[in-house]
């Protein structure tokens, strides 16, 4: 009789605590996705929490491919109501959203990141280019000696690809394929320097997937270093290692200046200035992608998102300029924030 | 068998020289003396490597970490003026006017509008706050001017703590040589001290590392694991006892036992992934809550529980359940009133080495949420919460030097608790333990 009202009891709580909370409305915001664009969100959602009449957002960096498949999970409370991006919605997980019922989405674009190939600083600073970076980590390369044929990657050293450059070993700390630094680096760096090569440009035509395996392959026979997602642990092993350049975001080069510099990439150092004027070739926007159909019923989004585009965050002279976020030209930050402000859709 | 004896005989006359008994004794002793000698050596080098190993973390986390408990602040003269608290609201009041205000009037010399905006810099942008709750807790302070002592920047922090060299070039340091001078005279002028840093305690996460504190990440990890406890202990006890006191030894119970070592040893993650799909995609419980990160830590505690429960239940000798049935205890009376409470130390031990385990772990809470900035100080079960490991990993990760200092501070205070764990799970067992 006792275990059997026990089990009743919990049985009971169970049902209970399902449909309580399933039924719950939600009055905190709640946001996913890059890891890339959390520093931004939080430093927003923090000033909004504190300013403002609202509860803090939460805001889980789950990565941009993760965060897009929550968020397009559906409608509803359980669901996330913006998801951080650090590249443009693909046209796949647009579907996805609305065949989940997800019609309506608002795209934020919030300003750039730069992406630095850095080395220490007590090395000398390095003059690259795409090519030269595409030679020096794509797994298949051009064979010199024989026009439009491609041989497993022969360089060892950088002096090998181009005399100018320095007599060291080529050795790369860069972020694991998960990362969207590696995407955005893969397709701004790789790809670019590979179509250079007339004949792989062709093949972009002829041969799509060949084209894609020969771009985006990074080598892998020890060259190339995949770190781990962490950039603080990057610039350490760099320090230890004055030989080795490393890839990672403009703002942890930003904080480390006094340990590691970023090398100049055709002929443009990564600093905020070359950035935000577009000169520095690797670059990305920044995204952040909300629900219309939540706007109304989670308190707080309209004013998160004008917190977000205003001014004071994310202008030149704003606070999320100090945490390293590349603001967009005026023109471009005006418009966006005009179509934010009527939740323009996709 | 006659036969094979000699051949023995035999092999053994081969090998034995001939030499006096003794000494060839006194040279076996010896060789065993000295294999014995190694082998202890040999134990005695594992541990000081492994312990030399441990001093090496302990030092680097402790060395990098123990100026996170001190933070330098500024005094600044504020004058709450009248003018800006005209709105009724006084949490809307412009509280950055007055702290740029104050600045001002500290550093007249300072006009131009660059120059102004790298004055600002010196004190945190929680300085307002401050001055908010300050207003909020008397507001008769309106009108008045005060002495406040409010957070520098974590730049400022970073620089008086030595961890920013001032003797780098200009270009190479966050702090610029005009700030630089204006430290200095703060110095001078006593309006600058490191302090006790009491908001690494008391507060939540922040994009601000001089903000930023781990309460509000203790306390998530408190109601996951209270919520952990009260789930894994009873069910993981009345499991442990079922199948050591009562369950028939057949198929189906042995079935159950490999099934149980097996998830002991199941990587965590895996039980995140079963969180999310049935306790959040079924059940629909809300997202980063303690409610789900305890009942995904309970199913990764719950298989240690019951594997210390039998182990404690069986360590008690058959005598006491033989004596307690032979005077006509029934089964469960003889459970209850005689193995049980002879086992509880043991059993106790093994839950709480079960919850240090779950205290540590980010992976499961990975997958239901729980790696996320969360502000607010979870008030309940319900409440978006972080826990500590998470905390540390999500700061290990962000670009600002302070938080460096800022994670080895809450890998420190992870430790304490973890050692506290281990330290009571110890003392129990000496103390309450039964020897036979």
């Amino acid at each position: 009789m006792n275990v059997k009202s026990i089990f009743l009891a919990s049985a009971l709580t169970m049902t209970l605590m399902t449909t309580g909370t399933a039924m719950a409305a939600r009055d905190t915001i709640s946001i996913v996705g890059s890891s890339t664009v959390y520093p931004f969100s939080t430093a927003v959602a923090e000033q909004f929490g504190k300013t403002g009449n609202f509860k803090t957002p939460k805001i889980e960096s789950t990565g941009t491919g993760g965060g897009f498949k929550l968020f397009c999970g559906g409608v509803g409370v359980e669901f996330p109501d913006m998801t951080n991006a650090s590249r443009a919605i693909k046209d796949s997980e647009k579907e996805k959203c609305v065949a989940n019922g997800v019609k309506e989405i608002v795209e934020v674009k919030v300003g750039y990141d730069g992406i630095a190939i850095a080395n220490a600083k007590t090395a000398a600073p390095l003059k690259l280019t795409r090519k030269e970076l595409f030679m020096a980590l794509a797994k298949e390369v051009p064979d010199p000696a024989k026009e439009g044929q491609l041989i497993a990657n022969p360089y060892k050293t950088w002096k090998e690809i181009n005399p100018e450059l320095p007599d060291a070993a080529i050795e790369v700390l860069g972020p694991p394929p998960t990362s969207g630094t590696r995407d955005a680096f893969v397709e701004m760096v790789m790809v670019t320097g590979a179509e250079e090569f007339d004949f792989i440009k062709a093949m972009a035509k002829s041969d799509k997937d060949k084209f894609k395996a020969v771009s985006e392959t990074v080598r892998e026979d020890g060259a190339f270093i995949e770190a781990g997602e962490n950039d603080n642990l990057i610039v350490q092993k760099l320090q230890a290692n004055p030989k080795a350049l490393g890839i990672f975001g403009f703002s942890f080069l930003d904080q480390n200046a006094d340990k590691v510099q970023g090398s100049a990439i055709e002929g443009e150092v990564p600093t905020f200035e070359a950035i935000s004027a577009g000169k520095y070739p690797v670059s990305r926007p920044l995204f952040f992608y909300v629900k219309k159909a939540h706007v109304d019923v989670i308190p707080g989004i309209k004013e998160f998102v004008a917190e977000f585009t205003n001014e004071k965050a994310w202008g030149p002279e704003g606070y999320l300029a100090d945490k390293g976020l590349i603001p967009m030209p005026d023109a471009e930050r005006k418009q966006v924030a005009e179509d934010v402000a009527a939740m323009k859709t996709l | 068998m006659n036969n094979s004896k000699q051949t023995v005989d035999k092999a053994a006359e081969k090998k034995k020289p001939m030499k006096p008994f003794s000494v060839h004794m006194n040279k076996d002793l010896q060789r065993r003396y000295r294999a014995e000698k190694w082998f202890q050596r040999s134990g005695i080098a594992a541990i000081v490597i492994a312990l030399s190993f441990l001093l090496v973390l302990f030092a680097s986390i402790i060395g990098s970490g123990y100026t996170a408990f001190r933070q330098t602040f500024v005094e600044l003269d504020v004058h709450f003026n009248q003018d800006l608290f005209k709105n009724e609201n006084i949490a809307a009041a412009d509280y950055p006017a007055m702290i740029k205000d104050s600045l001002r009037r500290t550093f007249p010399e300072v006009k131009e509008r660059r120059e102004l905006k790298s004055l600002y810099m010196i004190v945190s942008p929680g300085a307002a706050f401050s001055l908010q709750d300050m207003i909020k807790e008397n507001p008769r302070l309106i009108g008045t001017q005060q002495k406040v002592w409010v957070p520098a920047n974590d730049d400022v922090d970073m620089l008086v703590k030595g961890q920013m060299k001032a003797s780098e070039a200009e270009d190479n340091r966050r702090i610029k040589d005009d700030q630089l001078a204006w430290i200095e005279k703060l110095e001078k002028d006593g309006r600058l001290e490191t302090r006790f840093n009491t908001t690494f305690f008391t507060s939540g996460d922040s994009r601000e590392p001089e903000l930023a504190g781990i309460w509000g990440a203790v306390k998530g990890s408190f109601y996951s694991l209270l919520i952990t406890f009260l789930l894994s202990f009873p069910i993981g006890v009345a499991a442990a006892v079922y199948l050591e006191e009562f369950a028939p030894k057949n198929f189906w119970t042995d079935l159950i036992e490999v099934n149980i070592n097996n998830l002991a040893a199941v990587p965590s993650i895996i039980f995140g992934l079963l969180g999310l799909a049935i306790f959040i995609n079924f059940w629909g419980l809300p997202r980063s809550t303690p409610l789900v990160g305890g009942l995904v830590l309970t199913l990764m505690t719950l298989p240690v529980i019951i594997i210390a429960g039998r182990a404690s239940l069986k360590s008690v000798p058959p005598s006491i359940r033989e004596a307690a049935l032979g005077i006509g205890a029934s089964k469960m009376q003889m459970v209850t009133h005689h193995v049980l409470p002879l086992a509880m130390p043991g059993m106790l031990t093994g839950a709480i080495i079960g919850m240090a385990r779950a205290l540590g772990d980010t992976a499961p809470l990975l997958m239901i949420g729980m790696v996320a900035f969360i502000v607010d100080i979870p008030g309940g079960f319900t409440d978006a919460a972080t826990a500590l490991p998470v905390q540390i990993y999500l700061w290990a990760d962000s670009a600002e030097r302070a938080f460096t200092e800022k994670t080895s501070a809450a890998i420190i205070i992870l430790l304490v608790f973890l050692i506290c764990m281990n330290a009571a799970a110890v003392i129990l067992r000496k103390k309450f333990e039964t020897k036979w």
